[in-house]
């Protein structure tokens, strides 16, 4: 795992820490990494607040077609990615049925991110719901507190890490994407083009070292946000914790 | 004073409420006691708003509650297995009615510190539950349910996770919460012991029903059935009917045993048995039985008494009720 990395550290660093700096901060590189970072960030916010509406219907309600459902959230992790975005393209494209037009906007790649990273916030929270003590909020109801102030105090402090983890692996799924992204996004440079389409784009012309630096970039930011979730996670986490 | 009327409640094809009448006076400690599936769990969270009534009412201080959400009802429930919010320390726990009540702060640290000094956990403010014992939390969570001053405190077998000693620790010490406090307070039980040592009040639940509600003493003197008397105390069936083990009088002389019969007469009259073992518990002597009808129980005497007999196994005895249900004030007013 540390092999590649360490390869595609040193290729991107090829022509000296100046070399780097000018590749990643080329106007094209860092608009697609702007976007790719900007658009990942609302995908991972958004997926937050959904995916965890979707786990609590799926674990709290019960209605007709229920266990479907819970398997086709599923489908964006076992679809190929660029099935998704044929999909996609076919449904918000130029010929779109239902009169939406995404092709080559940053809605369109908002639409096929968060489409592929559905699954990570859903099957982080599920499991801890199913878990959750009913009690604890049967208590919360007992003392006063109304169903919205049960969910904000009581409910989501002890979801938060799994939320906080399924919307770090979603972001960091997001600026990584690119099948998805491909065929609806339009690849429009320092607009809808994603920083792994300029690397796939550096690479057909040949310029291996911007595609490594780039690459080396989205690494870092990947990493460090993880690392930063991870953090914050734990804080919450670690007060449930016996730590006496 | 809580009342609850006809109350029913079905899940699917089973009872667990049925038509149930039950006043619960104000200030007292009230004790539903029954086997678990007796109803008594699904009474106590009804009257909390936790579950809804198929049919029938309940009025909490004057006022029907019936429809009301548990919001708004008023109580304070206590779980078994606690129910801490475990993200938040000790004081953010018991302060939780009072701040989403939007209480002021001075106010509701002044309450929280003298809460958490009547359940004898002040020190501990800062802590989370997980740092907690088992008895601590449940603490806690009294404390809690105390802060918003309920009407009625309600105790969902709020022991039974505990081990014996400090089962029997809390007990006394909910007993004497209770003398200071006063606030009617509902306890769910399924120890008959728990039942006869904490509450002013016993209803015994069997199959959604109330068999016979009273004070202890009544209870277990005047049960008016064979389940309140067998639910409550031990008992042993002797020639046909249920006695009490302590109300059982060995002769070692059959006229003698005959004689003392026919003075306190009891329908059971005088069972021949073989002693099958000798059990020494402290004050009390366990002397396991089999009578000639191969019927087997147990005679509870005294350590003098048994000394006076001094039975060996093997040996024949002859036992007789010395206070048989026929010679118990059998009540049945107060059967419901």
């Amino acid at each position: 795992m540390l092999l590649p990395l360490a390869a595609l550290t040193v290729t991107s660093f090829g022509e000296g820490w100046s070399g780097f700096w000018d590749a990643v901060t080329a106007p094209v590189a860092l608009a697609s990494l702007r976007v790719t970072v900007a658009v990942s960030a609302v995908v991972a916010l958004v997926n937050a607040v959904m995916g965890t509406l979707i786990a609590w219907v799926l674990v709290r309600d019960d209605f007709r077609g229920k266990r479907v459902v819970n398997a086709l959230i599923d489908l964006p992790f076992a679809l190929p990615t660029i099935v998704a975005s044929i999909v996609l393209l076919s449904l918000y494209g130029p010929n779109s049925p239902v009169g939406i037009h995404l092709n080559a906007t940053q809605p369109g790649l908002l639409v096929a991110l968060a489409f592929v990273t559905l699954p990570f916030v859903v099957r982080s929270v599920q499991p801890v719901l199913i878990e959750a003590d009913r009690e604890v909020e049967e208590a919360a109801a007992s003392l006063g507190a109304s169903n919205w102030t049960t969910f904000r105090r009581v409910v989501l402090p002890t979801l938060a890490p799994a939320v906080i983890g399924g919307t770090g692996l979603a972001f960091a799924r997001a600026i990584g994407e690119y099948g998805s992204v491909v065929l609806i996004g339009g690849n429009i440079p320092r607009k809808t083009q994603v920083a792994s389409q300029y690397i796939q784009q550096q690479i057909e012309i040949d310029r291996p070292v911007n595609a490594a630096a780039v690459s080396v970039a989205l690494l870092a930011i990947a990493f460090v946000t993880l690392f930063v979730l991870r953090v914050l996670a734990g804080r919450s986490q670690r007060r449930e914790e016996d730590s006496a | 004073m809580i009342t609850v009327t006809g109350a029913r409640k079905n899940y699917g094809d089973f009872a667990a409420l049925d038509d149930v009448t039950l006043d619960i006076p104000a200030g007292t400690l009230t004790a539903l006691l029954g086997p678990s599936g007796s109803g008594k769990s699904t009474l106590l969270r009804s009257i909390a708003g936790l579950e809804r009534l198929d049919a029938g009412s309940i009025v909490i201080g004057g006022r029907d509650v019936t429809g009301v959400a548990p919001q708004k009802r008023g109580i304070g429930f206590v779980f078994q297995h606690y129910a801490a919010f475990k993200h938040m320390t000790v004081r953010d726990n018991v302060a939780f009615g009072l701040s989403i009540r939007k209480r002021p702060k001075a106010e509701i640290a002044k309450k929280v510190d003298d809460l958490l000094e009547i359940v004898g956990l002040d020190g501990f403010q800062h802590r989370y539950p997980a740092q907690l014992s088992g008895g601590q939390r449940q603490r806690m969570a009294l404390a809690r349910a105390l802060a918003v001053d309920p009407e009625v405190l309600l105790l969902d077998e709020p022991f039974g996770a505990l081990d014996a000693k400090v089962r029997a620790d809390l007990r006394q010490w909910l007993r004497r919460l209770h003398d200071e406090v006063h606030v009617t307070t509902v306890l769910v039980t399924h120890d008959q012991e728990e039942a006869l040592d904490v509450a002013d009040r016993i209803a015994v639940l069997n199959k959604g029903r109330i068999e016979q509600v009273g004070d202890p003493v009544s209870l277990y003197d005047r049960p008016a059935n064979d389940f309140v008397m067998s639910f409550l105390g031990s008992v042993a069936r002797l020639g046909g009917q249920l006695v009490r083990p302590h109300d059982i009088a060995l002769e070692r002389n059959r006229d003698r045993a005959v004689a003392a019969d026919a003075l306190t007469g009891t329908a059971g009259g005088v069972v021949e048995s073989v002693v099958e073992r000798v059990v020494r518990l402290g004050f009390e002597v366990r002397i396991d039985l089999r009578a000639d009808s191969g019927q087997r129980f147990a005679a509870q005497v005294t350590r003098g008494q048994a000394d006076v007999l001094g039975l060996q196994v093997g040996e024949t005895v002859y036992a007789r009720a010395t206070h048989g249900p026929d010679a118990y004030e059998l009540d049945p007013a107060l059967a419901i």
